[in-house]
């Protein structure tokens, strides 16, 4: 005999009263790991989405208006291209990439397109002082698009029409876009005369249905001087991280950079930190429900079984049992119920996860082992917490009330 | 050598007070063989919980060799239980979910003894009491002789010097009573002080001595010793 061997018989004997003891702390378990998976998952799947649409958040000056996303460029005002400097050389997290652009509305061969400015990412990625914990860093959790120089192959430079950024531009080379193409009859190494200077066209992008499409990249500081708008542009494009806009990035951009109009893709970002906010706030809202009603119907079921018990307490204090081992007796049964409670609102909140993630919110979603310790450690915790004094009135019971008929 | 040096004890529980044990002295010598007989309601078994250390006075000394039981810490009092008391009780308290053997454990794995001794000291008492062949069965899986039997040798496991036990035939038909009584007699004989409360006069006869509890008072027989 051993007091786990006594408490564990004893758990067995009584299997129905366990589980009705246990089905408060059980459900609000499985209910708060499934929320936290598919939580965890959606923001996955939002930050992908955001990721693939590209820049997030737009730098521009503080008197322009966003109309369009895609023509934010066009409005004709400046803000100073050292911002860009500014924010390469600050230790803000959560910014994937940058791209300032200037645009000048030009004259190809009759046809009127706009001229954009870019500086390719390998410019002010050089600037960048911390390399691994500025700028471009990622902190956990945050995007899913990983970029390691070096190691990641340099992308095609058609997927700036994607990404919103280029890795490499020289300063003799554009980018044409699908309609500008298509208009002059232009394909990849031919060559174009944008106000009397002459590119090479590197590549044709392909079709957005946007003013992309009527766009000429070059590089930024061949359009600044061939425009003669010395070290300006119009708009610093910038790929945050999903989590970080959620966590206030926008914010931060607009600490460093003051005298800028910062602003986010309110609809897409918005909604999403409204569901992460209204999901935390539910997760929330479930750990306070399951801490009073898991530990109510705890602590109800551990005072029942007391005293229901109350003989067979008298009887192992008459045999010599000190008050110590009978309160070890019930917390050591309390931390076996948050055990079992904690492990099998980990697995049936993940199948519920599994099931419902594709069905509610359309994604894909995966077991997530870290829930585990969690469930676990909350539900001992409830469980030790609400047995803790029904555990104690067994520990003082008095032996002589429970062994009257003596 | 257990005693009691004017011990009362009162209740108060609802109504006025009621004094089940006024002023009442006791010695009960190593050995010795007592039955207390005496009226439902009369103290009996506060008399009995209090020379086992479960039930403290409201005044007076309870000693058991020379030390007094209620001036210890509860879990001294249940230290000195483990060491020196066995109960036998009415009922027989077993416990439910744990076999005949499991049940026999428990003293001993109170005592701080391993598993393996445990097992084997339980198995050799049930053995001796005749019930080898039940060591694996429940409480309710067994007769109430059986589950008398089991109780003594739960009394017995620690080998404990004193016997304290309360009606222990009151729920056993004629021929279990009389193996109790035999046993207690037994127990006796190897040296222990048995203190039985018992209404049964063959369990009273078989005593040393017989004492009579009514009013709060205890006589040996129609002689007062308090």
């Amino acid at each position: 005999m051993r007091l786990r061997k006594l408490v564990l018989r004893e758990l067995f004997e009584r299997k129905s009263q366990v589980i009705t003891g246990l089905m408060a702390i059980l459900l609000g378990i499985t209910v708060i790991v499934a929320i936290k998976n598919i939580t965890f998952y959606s923001e996955k799947a939002v930050a992908r989405e955001l990721d693939a649409l590209g820049a997030n958040i737009l730098v521009l000056p503080k008197s322009v208006t966003l109309q369009n996303y895609y023509s934010a460029d066009m409005q004709g005002e400046e803000i100073p291209e050292e911002y860009v400097e500014r924010l390469t050389q600050s230790n803000l997290q959560g910014v994937d990439n940058l791209s300032p652009k200037l645009s000048v509305p030009v004259e190809i061969q009759g046809h009127r397109f706009t001229l954009t400015g870019i500086l390719p990412k390998s410019e002010f990625q050089a600037k960048a002082v911390w390399q691994t914990a500025g700028v471009f860093s990622r902190p956990e959790g945050c995007g899913t698009v990983a970029s390691i120089p070096g190691l990641t192959p340099e992308p095609p430079k058609e997927t700036l029409v994607r990404t919103r950024v280029i890795e490499t531009l020289s300063s003799a080379e554009a980018l044409v876009g699908a309609d500008v193409a298509a208009t002059l009859g232009v394909k990849a190494n031919d060559t174009i005369s944008v106000m009397g200077k002459t590119f090479t066209v590197a590549a044709v992008l392909p079709e957005t249905g946007t003013v992309d499409d009527s766009r000429v990249f070059a590089h930024l500081h061949t359009v600044q001087e061939i425009a003669g708008k010395g070290r300006a542009v119009n708009v610093i494009e910038i790929v945050g991280c999903c989590d970080q806009i959620s966590k206030g990035l926008a914010s931060r951009i607009n600490g460093l950079l003051p005298e800028a109009k910062v602003v986010t893709i309110a609809q897409v970002v918005d909604t999403q930190i409204k569901t992460n906010r209204m999901m935390s706030s539910l997760s929330m809202v479930f750990v306070a429900v399951i801490v009073l009603v898991g530990g109510a119907s705890i602590a109800n079921y551990m005072y029942g079984n007391v005293h229901e018990r109350r003989r067979e307490i008298g009887t192992l204090m008459a045999l010599g049992a000190g008050s110590g081992l009978v309160l070890k007796m019930f917390l050591l049964k309390a931390l076996l119920l948050g055990l079992a409670g904690g492990v099998a609102g980990y697995v049936l909140g993940t199948v519920l996860a599994l099931l419902l993630g594709p069905k509610l919110a359309g994604i894909i979603v995966l077991p997530m082992p870290t829930l585990m310790p969690w469930a676990i450690g909350i539900s001992v915790f409830i469980a030790l917490v609400a047995s803790y004094f029904p555990a104690r009135r067994a520990a003082w019971l008095d032996p002589f009330a429970t062994l009257q008929e003596v | 050598m257990m005693k009691m040096e004017t011990v009362t004890k009162t209740y108060n529980h609802r109504g006025p007070a009621v004094t089940v044990l006024n002023n009442v002295n006791l010695e009960i010598p190593q050995g010795d063989f007592v039955s207390i007989v005496g009226p439902s309601g009369s103290g009996k078994s506060t008399l009995l919980l209090m020379l086992g250390g479960m039930l403290s006075p409201s005044r007076g000394r309870v000693e058991i060799d020379g030390e007094s039981l209620y001036d210890l810490a509860p879990d001294e009092r249940a230290t000195v239980r483990r060491k020196k008391v066995g109960f036998v009780f009415q009922t027989f308290n077993l416990v439910p979910y744990l076999s005949a053997v499991e049940n026999v454990q428990i003293p001993l794995f109170l005592a701080g003894l391993g598993e393996s001794e445990q097992q084997e000291r339980a198995s050799s008492l049930l053995s001796r009491l005749g019930l080898g062949d039940r060591l694996q069965h429940k409480p309710l899986e067994l007769s109430v002789g059986q589950q008398q039997r089991v109780a003594l040798a739960r009394t017995l496991a620690n080998d404990p010097p004193i016997i304290l036990a309360d009606e222990p035939t009151g729920s056993l038909d004629p021929e279990t009573s009389a193996q109790v009584i035999a046993f207690l007699e037994q127990m006796n004989e190897e040296g222990r002080t048995v203190v039985v409360v018992t209404h049964d006069p063959k369990v009273a006869q078989k005593a040393k001595r017989s004492l009579k509890l009514d009013g709060g008072k205890i006589s040996f027989g129609n002689r007062e010793v308090s």
